[in-house]
């Protein structure tokens, strides 16, 4: 007989619902069969399912009166606190309570708990420009752990919030992070000082960008639409962001470097106060201050001036170029 | 008079609560509450000009293309940019992948599976119906995943991922496309149209799109096997077509350079931006009726007589629905034209104009995508001025979406933000007029023992109302 299916519930707050519309980009297989593939059943998803009203209230009530078994609650979106500690500014609709009291309440009753996404991880988006609304992470509030259910919190399985972050996750890095929850094949070493799953966040974004020619010979990007390395110039982090963003890829072929535009480290708390312009790079005395993890400032500053002045006319030429303006030589002699 | 409180209302993208007063077995008056407020026009003074292309689109995940554009145009407006014509393209292919998705999750995940509740176990058309479209486990799903999720590959070809790109930038796309991707293009659009040819509609798109008038789509109807057939045998037996009519009077900003921007009030009338006003009166916020270039967003939680965080924006002072029924009527597609002079606007009319688009719009992206020309340039450059100002003005899948941008000492000093759910799902105004959706419920039968009435569920959904857009 297969084992009784987990129990999923899924709460959206202070978010734009971004990584569920995300999650519906899963393939091979769709997202409905990974589920039932993986054994998990969806008590209740505010986007999928039938229930509405009064019908979802008593599941919700269920789960939190402890009349239903809660295996994994995913929290999509940031807890909002505010006005003034009230939470307010979520009342879940149909039951005059604050959303943040709900979270708490259905918190302590799961086996697991995911923060899926930045903002349910550490506020994200939500806690921009001076954070109007009081949003907060589950466990962390930015990158000071705490948070809604303090730092000390752990779920009935005995892991701490898995913060599945990222604006928005892939739907591979949650659909991953259930399917091994369901194998129990997920423990405390599986996550990274940032409680985020190690499978996506021990990579650098940076791995498998195709403009990795370019960041070699530092031939820089000036504009939007340019070919060359963006990390000197147009705010780049990808060597600096944990994430598996350009060998995992994004609806099919995509990644943010792929698509153009600069890496904003979405997966990292304080995401979104860089304390520059998301699109230029900071710098001092034109070196950029945000360097490659785990590159020690001189040996960059030396490899830099060294590989700058090596560059290719080709590589040099492309990368303030909209497509290719030189094509690699043909060789005559055949290739050795 | 019994008063019910409804809510969540979940398949609308966000959290809504409906607050209904019954009299006599009908709806006495509604108010809608959007119970969710993040700030982000409070988030946005202070910035760089620029940084609206990131934090923007996070107001939303399924209208983030939309967003990114609107915050595109109004900077390209502020810094007086106009885009190549493959920056252009660019953004019309990638605005119409993310809409017609929208439309596509909409009929299949957001408003068909309240069709398969056991409350209509008896109706003739309940047992096609339920296999087809129940929530989670309904045969749909396994067609129509797939298939919008391979068609979502434009996005990462064209812009990176979906949601929240930054490709789109004021001077047109960051993406450059070579030769063979843009053959790549070509060749997923094509699954996609084969898609909609055989499940949703069971025809050629263009002869869906060519439907001019009511006689011809009975005709159409007639042995017709598809997703749409199906949803209008159902759409009769139930009378939708009578059912959700608010103000008829309609608002769009226009799409594509293909459906042009426009107020219908029984005729067209041009769209003047400077008729737009945002009302406060019952929303918790502080402050006075105001025009949105120089309106304010500050929060009020215990001000009297408001019952939602959203603001009530009016077009000459009047109340406007937005939306694809909007855009078809604005834009002067015959049938809709017909439906709605011989019916008035419905459940029916909005997701039979929702799913004409899919027919319409397609046969132009490949178009757009022959277009393309690799070599020419993406985007264009300009310095970004100290002062100014800017407006957008796009339609996202749901409506008519703007954007009010002043920039002062390089700096934005006010980011102001309507969204198409702002304009249908407003609250009452200051002279006590109700907003579209509760004008749409006021005088329909329900139950006053139902604690979720299914028919207040189509009308509400009909509108696909995306509510983190709509406070935001």
């Amino acid at each position: 007989m297969p084992p009784e299916p987990l129990n999923l519930l899924w709460l959206q707050s202070g978010g734009c619902g971004g990584c569920t519309l995300s999650l519906l980009n899963a393939e091979h297989p769709h997202l409905f069969t990974h589920l039932e593939d993986a054994g998990i059943r969806l008590l209740w998803h505010p986007s999928l399912s039938q229930a509405s009203g009064s019908e979802a209230l008593d599941i919700l009530a269920a789960c939190a009166e402890g009349r239903e078994r809660l295996d994994i609650l995913c929290v999509e979106g940031s807890v909002m606190t505010g006005p003034h500690g009230t939470g307010r500014f979520h009342m879940l609709s149909g039951t005059g309570r604050p959303m943040m009291s709900w979270v708490l309440d259905l918190a302590v009753r799961a086996r697991h708990v995911l923060a899926v996404g930045s903002c349910a991880a550490f506020g994200g988006i939500t806690a921009s420009g001076g954070n109007p609304g009081g949003a907060m992470g589950l466990q962390f509030d930015g990158e000071h752990p705490g948070g809604l259910l303090g730092a000390g919190f752990r779920a009935g399985g005995g892991l701490p919030v898995i913060n599945v972050a990222g604006c928005p996750t892939h739907p591979g890095w949650v659909l991953d992070t259930l399917l091994a929850l369901a194998l129990e094949r997920f423990s405390g070493t599986d996550l990274d000082p940032l409680q985020r799953p190690r499978f996506y966040a021990d990579h650098l974004v940076h791995h498998g960008c195709p403009r990795n020619e370019f960041y070699e010979f530092k031939a820089s990007a000036e504009k939007a639409s340019d070919q060359g390395c963006m990390m000197e110039n147009m705010g780049c982090k990808g060597t600096q962001a944990h994430a598996d963003c350009n060998t995992r890829l994004w609806n099919g072929s995509g990644s943010c470097l792929r698509g153009g535009y600069a890496c904003v480290s979405c997966t990292e708390p304080r995401f979104e106060e860089p304390g520059h312009p998301f699109a230029e790079t900071p710098k001092v005395a034109g070196i950029p201050i945000g360097l490659p993890t785990d590159m020690p400032k001189a040996w960059f500053v030396a490899l830099a001036a060294l590989s700058k002045s090596a560059t290719p006319k080709r590589v040099r030429e492309n990368a303030v170029a909209d497509h290719a303006v030189v094509t690699p030589a043909v060789k005559k002699t055949g290739l050795k | 008079m019994t008063t019910r409180i409804l809510g969540p209302f979940n398949r609308v993208e966000g959290d809504l609560e409906v607050h209904l007063d019954i009299a006599d077995g009908k709806v006495a008056a509604a108010r809608v509450n959007s119970p969710l407020y993040r700030g982000f026009e409070q988030m946005l003074p202070g910035k760089a000009p620029l940084d609206a292309l990131v934090i923007v689109p996070r107001i939303c995940g399924i209208c983030s293309v939309a967003q990114s554009a609107a915050a595109a145009a109004a900077l390209r407006d502020f810094m007086g940019l106009a885009p190549p014509p493959n920056g252009l393209l660019a953004e019309h292919l990638v605005t119409a992948c993310e809409n017609l998705a929208d439309h596509l999750s909409h009929f299949y995940l957001f408003f068909m599976p309240d069709f398969a509740r056991p409350v209509y176990q008896d109706r003739p058309w309940f047992p096609a119906v339920a296999t087809r479209f129940q929530a989670v486990s309904g045969s749909a799903a396994n067609d129509m995943l797939p298939a919008r999720a391979e068609f979502m590959h434009l996005m990462g070809l064209m812009a990176g991922k979906w949601p929240h790109t930054l490709s789109l930038q004021p001077g047109g796309s960051a993406r450059p496309l070579e030769h063979s991707e843009i053959l790549r293009l070509i060749t997923l659009l094509r699954g996609f149209r084969r898609f909609l040819e055989r499940h949703v509609f069971g025809d050629a798109l263009e002869a869906v799109a060519g439907l001019d008038n009511l006689a011809a789509l009975a005709n159409w109807r007639q042995g017709r096997v598809g997703d749409l057939s199906l949803f209008l045998n159902v759409a009769e037996d139930l009378g939708l077509d009578r059912l959700g009519r608010a103000g008829d009077r309609f608002l769009s900003h226009g799409a594509y350079d293909l459906f042009p921007a426009g107020v219908w009030d029984g005729d067209n009338a041009p769209l003047d931006p400077a008729a737009i006003v945002e009302d406060v009166s019952h929303a918790w916020m502080a402050g006075e009726a105001l025009p949105p270039a120089r309106g304010m967003t500050q929060p009020l939680p215990d001000k009297a007589d408001a019952y939602t965080w959203c603001k009530a924006p009016r077009y000459g002072g009047q109340v406007v629905e937005t939306g694809a029924l909007a855009r078809q009527m604005v834009a002067g597609h015959p049938l809709i034209r017909e439906w709605v002079a011989a019916k008035g606007g419905s459940v029916t009319a909005r997701v039979l104009a929702r799913l004409l688009e899919l027919a319409i719009v397609v046969p132009e992206m490949e178009r757009w995508a022959k277009a393309l020309t690799p070599g020419e340039p993406w985007c264009h450059h300009a310095e970004l001025p100290d002062e100014g100002v800017g407006i957008g003005l796009v339609e996202a899948a749901r409506g008519s979406l703007g954007h009010w941008l002043a920039v002062r000492h390089g700096r934005i000093a006010n980011y102001q933000i309507i969204a198409p759910t702002t304009w249908n799902f407003s609250p009452r105004d200051a002279g006590g007029v109700p907003g579209a959706l509760e004008q749409a419920l006021a005088g329909m039968a329900v139950d006053a023992d139902d604690p979720m009435p299914v028919a207040v569920q189509h009308v509400v959904r009909s509108f696909d109302p995306c509510m983190v857009c709509t406070v935001h």
